[in-house]
């Protein structure tokens, strides 16, 4: 296969996959549909992420943060008896959880390699106490939002997300958008620059660009994507809780993005279904189902380089060097 | 400026005679207490090639390091076009135009011929705001990328990935890169650093062609080369200039021949 069947075929797998998941709803029990739209909103996490880790190559483990803050600013922004207006809460979350990664990203972006690591941590971390330990957040219970947001604009109510049916096909057009937007800004001027930086940042400021502007551009567009995540996934289940900020969120949307295989939009997305149906499939045999996904990570980096992704490509390989032998 | 003029005089510095580009002025580094680099002062001309020469450990990186901004000097003053430039870092300066090259191949070994070039050329007019534009329809760009391959003698070869190039080719790419910002003063870091002959005479060849329009600074080990394309060629022993002057006078300078070159090599 050349590439350009090779890509042709990754677009008819992707059509599929979409069609797959707009027609879930006809055939799944609402139980389903409700974990799907679930791992739907995780990958937009996890392509939000992507941008960073596999595309600009800045590994941050404080991701969960620009999420959290997101869903936090839903509750906040909900009044107790009373649902709060889509068309100011969405921008408001997005808007919240993009200056927390604009400011945070002015200290870490300063740092490389293992210590961007740690310091993505330890904000990511300072966020969490607050929602966790200050009046602001409701402590480790967290806060319901007891009214999904309203979508009435101008007296005309376009969708109304606390029909089920209708929440979950708003979470795929809000994938699907995702995906465009950040398919497109990959293969602009900017995106070919934070490729540029991934492969060699030195080489790109001896060309004349201000690589420390990029990467901040990169890390605020990837909070507020994260955001936009986060605010699905408050209205989605109705409540938000510390554990949406905590490391364990940050180190699972890092590995639904490994699973998938890093710097490709698709492999974040399949990365989430990976990660998901296996946490369903090992919480239902044991308990201690963290151990082996665990495993099933480790065997991943090891045996998958290039994660889910890049399995047909290396599988296609081994297939025709057996037929070059035979 | 008459003031710089005469310092330049007092340290022994070759004699300007065409228009002056990039000046530098009694450069020094000190790492801790060593001086890697003591009073330097050059001049690049356009239309001239300038070779740095000197044995391992003379001062020779130091000095292109603090030329292209990676570095910042300890004292003295850079001058492009007569205007203080020491202030900025390696991104500004090669947004003002002047182009550096790595001693080290320092490409983009995953992408293209086309991309590495691209890239180069896309920071002349970066457009970041242009978010779904794609970077492949900006016409601009994409024909100063082609015309720094061809100039840099790789024409045939923009969709070759170049890491899998040969190491004479991953060196032509480096320089097409620096061509490709359109940058007026070339800084080029042994360039022909472990080629075979026949790529250095190709790169020679190339070097010369290079000249015309612009200035460039050569910092070489290869002595065949450096004498058959230099115009003016400082020694530098011990991070201080030694001599300073047109081939004839290095060749001849019993200095120069005692301090480097009286291994016999020329």
């Amino acid at each position: 296969m050349n590439p350009t069947t090779q890509s042709r075929v990754a677009m008819i797998f992707k059509l599929a996959v979409l069609a797959g998941v707009i027609a879930f709803p006809v055939f799944g029990s609402a139980f389903y549909t409700e974990m799907v739209a679930k791992v739907l909103v995780l990958a937009i996490f996890a392509m939000s992420l992507d941008l960073l880790v596999g595309f600009t190559g800045l590994v941050s483990l404080g991701h969960a943060a620009y999420f959290g803050i997101a869903a936090y600013a839903v509750a906040l922004a909900t009044p107790k008896y009373d649902p709060a207006n889509l068309w100011v809460v969405f921008p408001l979350a997005v808007l919240a959880a993009a200056l927390a990664a604009f400011f945070i990203g002015l200290f870490v972006l300063r740092t490389k390699g293992i210590y961007f690591i740690m310091v993505t941590l330890a904000f990511a971390q300072m966020a969490y106490y607050i929602f966790h330990d200050t009046p602001l957040g409701g402590g480790s219970d967290g806060i319901y939002v007891n009214f999904k947001p309203d979508a009435t604009i101008a007296g005309w109510t376009p969708f109304d997300l606390n029909e089920p049916l209708q929440l979950y096909y708003i979470v795929v057009l809000a994938l699907v958008a995702v995906f465009a937007f950040l398919s497109l800004v990959l293969r602009s001027p900017f995106g070919r620059v934070l490729v540029g930086i991934r492969s060699n940042e030195h080489r790109m400021q001896s060309l004349g660009y201000a690589t420390f502007r990029y990467k901040l551009a990169a890390f605020t567009l990837a909070g507020a994507l994260a955001g936009v995540a986060g605010f699905l996934y408050a209205v989605l289940f109705g409540f938000v809780t510390p554990e949406y900020l905590s490391w364990h969120q940050s180190g699972n949307v890092l590995m639904m993005v490994i699973l998938g295989g890093m710097g490709n939009l698709g492999g974040a997305v399949l990365g989430a279904f990976a990660f998901i149906g296996l946490q369903e499939l090992f919480s239902d045999w044991t308990k201690h189902w963290q151990l082996l996904m665990g495993g099933v990570i480790v065997a991943a980096v090891l045996f998958m380089p290039g994660g889910l992704s890049a399995l047909p490509r290396r599988i296609l390989k081994v297939v025709n060097g057996e037929r070059g032998n035979g | 400026m008459a003031e710089a003029d005469t310092v330049i005089q007092m340290a022994g510095a070759a004699p300007v005679t065409g228009e002056a580009m990039l000046v530098a002025e009694r450069l020094t580094r000190r790492f801790g207490g060593l001086a890697a680099n003591q009073d330097v002062c050059l001049t690049l001309e356009r239309g001239k090639l300038h070779a740095l020469l000197g044995p391992n450990g003379a001062g020779k990186s130091t000095c292109i390091n603090m030329l292209s901004g990676d570095l910042p000097p300890s004292e003295g003053r850079i001058l492009l076009g007569g205007k203080d430039i020491t202030g900025l870092g390696a991104a500004q300066r090669s947004r003002i135009g002047i182009g550096r090259s790595y001693q080290r191949t320092n490409i983009f070994p995953q992408f293209s011929v086309l991309e590495n070039c691209r890239l180069a050329a896309q920071s002349r007019n970066p457009r970041p705001w242009k978010l779904f534009t794609d970077a492949m329809h900006l016409f601009d760009t994409l024909e100063r990328a082609r015309a720094a391959i061809l100039e840099a003698g790789l024409g045939g070869r923009e969709e070759r990935i170049a890491g899998t190039m040969s190491h004479g080719e991953q060196r032509q790419l480096e320089i097409a890169m620096v061509l490709a910002t359109d940058a007026r003063v070339l800084l080029l870091d042994e360039p022909l650093a472990g080629m075979g002959s026949d790529e250095s005479a190709q790169m020679v060849e190339l070097l010369r062609g290079l000249k015309e329009n612009r200035a460039i600074l050569l910092v070489e080990h290869d002595m065949d080369a450096v004498f058959a394309v230099a115009d003016t060629i400082t020694v530098m022993v011990n991070g201080v200039v030694l001599e300073s002057g047109p081939p004839e006078q290095i060749r001849n300078s019993a200095d120069v021949q005692t301090a480097y070159l009286g291994d016999g090599h020329v």
